[in-house]
Formats: C-alpha cells, sequence, structure tokens
C-alpha cells in the first residue's frame, strides 16, 4: 500500500468490536509508533477501566482512556471513555463532549472520525469494524474525502456485517480486509 | 446528503464569535473549539441555513433569535442523580461535614434545567438538611432556568432518574417528590422553595457569595485552559477553607493554577476540599 506520512489510526466498532480490537490490540509490534483511538460503543455506565484493563493485560503497547485536553501521544493506544463524544482540536489535543447521541450512541464513531479527518487530513487512517448501526460510515467517507485511507472489517468475517456494510455503501472504503489482514497491515506500515 | 452539508470553517468561525461580542458582548472564543464547531454546524444543518452569512446575518439582526442560538451552542444535556456514583460520595462523604453548619449554602454552576438541583435537594431532605439549606442555580442561558423553576419534568425521563435515585442511596421512592399531570412529573413545592435561580456567566460575572458546597459539573469541558483556570479562580474565591468543590466525571483541578488551594476528598468521584 502506499506510502504515506501516516500519523494518527482510529478505529470503531459496535457489537463484537472488543472481541475484534482483542484480536488486533495485542498483536501489533511493540515498537508500533503512532497514537490509536478507539471508539467502541458501549454501555453508558460499563466500567470504564474495563476495555482499557483487559486490553493492557495483552499488549505491550501503552493503553489508557483519553482525557480531556490530554495532548494525542506517539506509540499509545487511547479508548474514547463510556457516554462521551471524543473529539480532537487543532492543536491535537482531546476534548470531551456530553452532547446528544449521534446514531444513539455516545461516544459516536462518526464524531470522532469527522474531527480527526479534518485535523489530520491525508495523515489518518480509518478502520471500522463489525457493528449492528450505521454509525461510522460517514465518518469513513469523510477521512476518505479529506485524503485518508478508509479499511473496513470484510463483512463476511464480522460479528454483525452492517457497519462495515453501511461503509462499504458510501463508495469510499480503499481496503476491505479480515482482522489479520488489519494487523499485517498495520505492522507494516 | 453528507456530499451537501455547510461546514463552518476555522476562519468562518473566528469571525463569527468576533461579530457576536460586538454586537452581545458574549464571548464564546474562549471555549472548546470542536465542540463549538458541531453545534454550529448542528444549527446549519437542522434549520436548513443556505449560507453561513445567512446564518450570521439571523444572529445579528434577531436578538430573540440570538437568544435560541446560545441555547443550541451550549450543551444542556443533563439528567437527574446523573453518575449516581458521585451523589451516593456526596451522601456518605460531604453531608456530615454539611451537618455541622448552621446554614448550607450550595451553588450549582452551570445548573442547565435544574435536574442536579433537584437531585441534590431530595438526598438533602432525605438527611434532613433540607431545611437549613439553599441551593442556587445558575445558568447564562435563561431559557434553561425557566425550565428549571418550573420543577415540570416529561415523565418519559422518569424510570431512569428513578434507577439513579435508588443506586445513589436514595431511602424511599422518587414518586414521592412529584405529582403527574398532562405527562409531566411536577415536583414539590417543599424541594422548590429552597432554590434560587438565576443568570450568570461563568466567563464574565463575578463571585457573588459564599458557598459550603459548589459543583459544577459537565461546564468545564467546553472551556479552554484559560477559561477553566479563570473559573476556578472565582470558585476558589467563593469557598471558605472546608468547602466542597465537585466537578463532572471527565474534569479535574489538576492542571489548574489553583489545585494547591485543595485536597482530594473523593478523587474517583471527583470531590476536592478547600484547605
Ligand atoms: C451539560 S450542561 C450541565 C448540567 C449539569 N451540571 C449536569 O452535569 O448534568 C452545561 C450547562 O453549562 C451552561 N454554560 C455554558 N457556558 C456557561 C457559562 N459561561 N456560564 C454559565 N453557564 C454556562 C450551559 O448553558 C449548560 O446549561
Amino acid at each position: 500500500m502506499q506510502e504515506q506520512a501516516y500519523k494518527l489510526v482510529v478505529i470503531g466498532g459496535s457489537v463484537g468490536s472488543v472481541g475484534a480490537v482483542m484480536k488486533i490490540i495485542p498483536e501489533l509490534s511493540p515498537n508500533f509508533k503512532l497514537p490509536i483511538i478507539l471508539v467502541l460503543h458501549r454501555s453508558a455506565t460499563s466500567h470504564n477501566g474495563f476495555i482499557t484493563n483487559i486490553l493492557q493485560d495483552k499488549s505491550p503497547l501503552f493503553i489508557k482512556e483519553a482525557e480531556e485536553k490530554e495532548p494525542v501521544a506517539q506509540a499509545t493506544v487511547y479508548v474514547a471513555p463510556a457516554d462521551h463524544h471524543l473529539l480532537i482540536e487543532s492543536d491535537f489535543t482531546f476534548s470531551l463532549d456530553v452532547s446528544e447521541k449521534v446514531h444513539y450512541s455516545r461516544p459516536s464513531i462518526d464524531v470522532t472520525f469527522e474531527s480527526a479527518a479534518q485535523h489530520y487530513t491525508s495523515n489518518l487512517i480509518g478502520i471500522l469494524l463489525t457493528g449492528a448501526n450505521t454509525d461510522g460510515a460517514e465518518g469513513i467517507a469523510e477521512i476518505a474525502k479529506s485524503g485518508g485511507l478508509t479499511i473496513v472489517q470484510k463483512p463476511e468475517t464480522a460479528e454483525v456485517d452492517t457497519m462495515p456494510q453501511a461503509a462499504i455503501k458510501t463508495g469510499q472504503v480503499q481496503h476491505i480486509l479480515t482482522l489479520d489482514e488489519v494487523i499485517n497491515f498495520l505492522n507494516n506500515l | 446528503m453528507q456530499e451537501l452539508a455547510l461546514k463552518i470553517s476555522e476562519e468562518e468561525l473566528d469571525q463569527f464569535l468576533k461579530v457576536i461580542i460586538k454586537v452581545y458582548r458574549f464571548d464564546f472564543s474562549s471555549y472548546s473549539r470542536e465542540s463549538l464547531k458541531r453545534r454550529v454546524n448542528r444549527v446549519l444543518a437542522l434549520e436548513k441555513f443556505p449560507s453561513i452569512a445567512e446564518l450570521q446575518y439571523q444572529v445579528i439582526s434577531d436578538p430573540d433569535y440570538f437568544s435560541h442560538f446560545v441555547e443550541e451552542l451550549t450543551v444542556n444535556v443533563t439528567e437527574m442523580f446523573r453518575n449516581p456514583a458521585f451523589f451516593r460520595a456526596l451522601k456518605e462523604e460531604v453531608f456530615p461535614k454539611l451537618a455541622q453548619q448552621k446554614f448550607i449554602r450550595i451553588w450549582h454552576a452551570g445548573c442547565s434545567t435544574g435536574e442536579e438541583v433537584y437531585s441534590l435537594a431530595i438526598l438533602l431532605q432525605e438527611a434532613n438538611l433540607l431545611e437549613r439549606s439553599l441551593l442556587y442555580g445558575t445558568d447564562l442561558n435563561p431559557q434553561v432556568l425557566h425550565k428549571a423553576k418550573s420543577g415540570l419534568f416529561h415523565i418519559s425521563t422518569l424510570r431512569t432518574y428513578s434507577e439513579n435515585y435508588i443506586q445513589s442511596g436514595g431511602q424511599s421512592s422518587l414518586s414521592e417528590y412529584y405529582t403527574v399531570r398532562y405527562g409531566q412529573a411536577l415536583f414539590k413545592e417543599e424541594l422548590r422553595r429552597k432554590m434560587v435561580y438565576s443568570v450568570h456567566n461563568l466567563a464574565t460575572d463575578q463571585s457573588f457569595n459564599e458557598f459550603n458546597l459548589i459543583l459544577c459539573r459537565n461546564v468545564l469541558i467546553y472551556f479552554n485552559r484559560d477559561l477553566q483556570d479563570k473559573v476556578f479562580g472565582l470558585f476558589t474565591q467563593s469557598l471558605p477553607n472546608g468547602g466542597f468543590l465537585a466537578l463532572g466525571a471527565k474534569e479535574t483541578l489538576q492542571h489548574s493554577n489553583f489545585k494547591d488551594y485543595y485536597t482530594y476528598l473523593n478523587k474517583q468521584e471527583r470531590i476536592w476540599l478547600k484547605l
């Protein structure tokens, strides 16, 4: 795939996506340098440290919840906190927002993807995984239009394929990959 | 559809905010940019403005529209007993200290439609503290305060609120505190008479009293660092030593110049004690 100075990876998913990122993140090389942001739908009351802890247990990379006004740092995997939208400011810091849900979801994948696309433009990679609603499709389209790279999980391999299918329908998806191929792709950046 | 959506650019937003300051003396320039942009884009889409200039014209030429616009710009989303664990911590760790006071003053800064104020009033009532308490609810938006004063909340929300109430350590049933009519729940006068609502802008207005407890939850996340610090200064001025400051689940004093004036009472629930 083409050489480009990528600076950020955003990954979104809904139903089944915790399992999917549990496959991807632990397999990434300990030298993986790019920041990764995970926007995964879950219940508002879900224990905040849960995903962070189970991922940290298995991964060489540093995993943490994204905090208000924190700068986006290299070699870190950020988890979007439950019940907040996660935005990226023009100075590459995070900001949180408790406004209305988008696609019945907070955090919404579209919100983070669109905000990242705006500031990272062609230096962004967006990956959309399994899920039962259409959040993320517009975000993927926005990333592609801003010159970034877009990948979705191969629908046949997704626990629920609504989300990847909706993204593919936008006509803006560049690569349709299995989880193993996603891992390979990221490790070869 | 997405292709056609009108989106405000950084420069357009700058210019727009300047005009608003000039015409209305309302300063949104210290608000978190991305969130603000999303709010403006939302108005553009929902109200089908053909261009940014059109929206700007409407805002400048019509003060009534401007107040509606401010309401749309600021996020008012709130609920009763939001984060029950927080209310439980207030009840268990802060109330015993408040009980030592002859008179208890509480400030809900950025109270929106008042759900948080009613929640606290109910818990104070159950701890036999409401009688000597006064709860001040302030917000920059007069519309939300109007709603807060009315004590009317839509019944569709009550199921969640009842569950939250129980998880917060509520001792009876939330339905004890309201009567239902025409699809609305009217909260009791005995709660409402302990509340005072008034317009106050955290960005520009001064301290107006001294309080034993200040709650400012889910407001500061919309401000940039400088404005956050200014507001922490305001709170520090408005709290005696031994007073409490409570912030939202993702907000912190930790990066502020005022952090040395405080120590954690409960780190998890974001409650500080002023030293
Ligand atoms: C998300 S609500 C928080 C309501 C409640 N505290 C809670 O946590 O559920 C934020 C409120 O802050 C208010 N606000 C925003 N900027 C303000 C300012 N400069 N001064 C006072 N209130 C402000 C908004 O009008 C809105 O009602």
